[in-house]
């Protein structure tokens, strides 16, 4: 668990101020995330508030409009093609809907990246790739398409596929949605396992409280594109701020109504 | 509702896609040589456009031939020379009808499936995937499936020939009983290298176009059910209009 001897490290990823807006949509207004190495960091907060988007900047796949990201200590806006791509073989993303290649075999698929980015000769490559889906329990799915998996099993190859480059970060997208409870299990299990076992610096967006307070060191909570709350689960729980309680605790009203802002109810339903 | 079609009349959103292809192709361009690195990925794109599309090739080719043939027959009798059947078939197939049909019916097989696969791709996440897996998509999935629809598009323009050929002989000889020496003769004595290569050319450059129609429009489809359909129709229809342009271009500056 978070220590003060690794606050004070200098951050893996350090997200400073950022702006980010779409159109006329402001997603958001001063976000800064530090993420120590070795940690589990958890971006937690309601649907909606660009979680997702956090990491989609993270991995320098669209710019913040102000404020800088820094990954490794490189700015990763100011990065040409080559740069970031080298950049993003040192980080890992797990997509939430597991973005299998569907034309391949997970045994092709979790290869995939090695063979992209490695001259590995065959047997090398086999054992690596039948360790990683070891890891997660799969070696039995090897030949199987990935329409032939479950939600389940997709993502945790999908996991395998992260892992096989060993990243020194891996980001995870909504690991936990649309799981039954032993999925879940497994999945935290396996995240936490590769977090002790192998260092791997993990960030994880979520909304799943109950999951993410096992595991994680520090947790952000975003709410209306600023960071309204951020420390160890066990300090956001006790937080006096309304806003957090009303997240922790699943509240279906509160400061984050319930109702989306929009026009008087009576003035609409006169309107013709 | 966005409109993502083009107005017939929106020049300057139209000047704008073409620019936008032009820089997509200037891309997939880039990508080509390191995608050779990969024959095996070529190889499964040449079979996806070429062999996959032969049954409908072949069958078309043969009922044109013979069409040609009845059509050719009846006109070439009012002059009472039935015999040049064989080179006004071959003529026109090789130079004219071969490519343009050709290219007509793999922008309906292959163009199609190409933008469909890759719409389909990019709307489940997995070219996105590659991306963050630092792996250029363009490089991975686009390149393959243009040089495959490139080297695809002549062969099967080939085939499209031999067998329309075939059909006219099927009409013209064994039905309507002009004779085998007479045809065969005349149709290798008139057809010259240089309407082969006329043939060759065009059907080259349909194929880049169709190619390119396909990778493009798939590549940046909207990522939803009704975006990847409308790529797909912008597909055919667009790569029909251009092939029958460039037909008229391509025709005018050979002769």
């Amino acid at each position: 668990m978070s220590n003060p001897a690794e606050a004070s490290r200098e951050p893996l990823i350090d997200v400073q101020d950022v702006h980010y807006s779409i159109g006329t949509h402001n997603v958001f207004s001063g976000v800064s995330v530090r993420v120590a190495p070795g940690s589990i960091t958890a971006i937690m907060g309601p649907s909606g508030t660009g979680k997702t988007t956090l990491l989609r900047l993270i991995m320098g796949q669209i710019v913040p409009q102000s404020g800088r990201i820094l990954a490794f200590g490189q700015d990763v806006a100011t990065l040409d093609r080559e740069r970031l791509y080298a950049l993003r073989q040192r980080v890992g993303l797990l997509f939430q809907n597991g973005a299998l290649l569907t034309g391949m075999s997970v045994f092709e698929n979790v290869a995939f990246p090695v063979r992209e980015h490695a001259r590995l000769p065959e047997p090398v490559l086999r054992e690596l790739v039948l360790m990683k889906l070891q890891a997660v329990g799969l070696r039995v799915a090897a030949e199987l398409m990935p329409s032939e998996l479950s939600g389940g099993m997709s993502r945790r190859v999908a996991l395998a596929r992260a892992i096989v480059m060993d990243p020194e970060v891996l980001l995870y997208d909504e690991p936990f949605v649309g799981l039954d409870p032993i999925s879940k299990g497994v999945i935290l299990r396996l995240i936490q396992s590769l977090n002790r076992t192998l260092h791997i610096t993990s960030i994880l967006v979520s909304h799943d409280v109950q999951e993410i307070s096992a595991i994680a060191d520090r947790t952000y909570l975003l709410s209306g594109g600023t960071v309204v709350a951020e420390g160890s689960p066990a300090q956001l729980k006790s937080a006096d701020s309304a806003v957090v309680q009303q997240f922790m605790s699943g509240a279906p009203d509160g400061p984050v109504a319930f109702h989306y802002p929009a026009p008087d109810y009576y003035q609409q339903l006169l309107q013709r | 509702m966005r409109v993502s079609g083009l107005h017939p009349l929106d020049i300057r959103a139209g000047v704008i896609k073409v620019g936008s292809v032009a820089r997509f192709l200037v891309r997939v361009l880039g990508q080509c040589l390191p995608a050779l690195s990969r024959p095996q990925l070529l190889v499964d794109q040449i079979y996806n456009a070429g062999a996959r599309s032969l049954v409908i090739i072949m069958l078309c080719g043969l009922f044109v031939g013979m069409v040609l043939g009845l059509q050719g027959y009846q006109l070439l009798a009012r002059f009472g020379s039935e015999s040049a059947l064989g080179v006004a078939a071959a003529l026109g197939l090789i130079r004219e009808l071969g490519p343009v049909l050709t290219a007509l019916l793999f922008a309906g097989r292959a163009g199609t499936a190409l933008a469909s696969e890759i719409g389909l791709m990019g709307a489940t996440d997995q070219l996105t995937a590659m991306e963050m897996m630092a792996v250029d998509p363009v490089r991975y999935v686009v390149a393959p499936r243009f040089i495959g629809g490139i080297v695809a598009m002549p062969l099967l323009a080939a085939i499209f020939n031999c067998i329309g050929i075939y059909g006219t002989q099927l009409v013209g000889v064994v039905l309507l009983r002009i004779p085998a020496g007479t045809f065969w003769s005349q149709t290798g004595s008139a057809v010259d290298l240089r309407d082969v290569r006329e043939g060759v050319i065009k059907s080259l450059v349909f194929g880049v176009a169709c190619s390119l129609i396909a990778v493009y429009e798939g590549y940046y489809a909207e990522p939803t059910a009704e975006g990847v359909g409308l790529a797909t129709t912008r597909t055919v229809v667009t790569s029909a209009v251009l092939i029958l342009i460039l037909d008229y271009v391509l025709t005018a500056a050979f002769l």
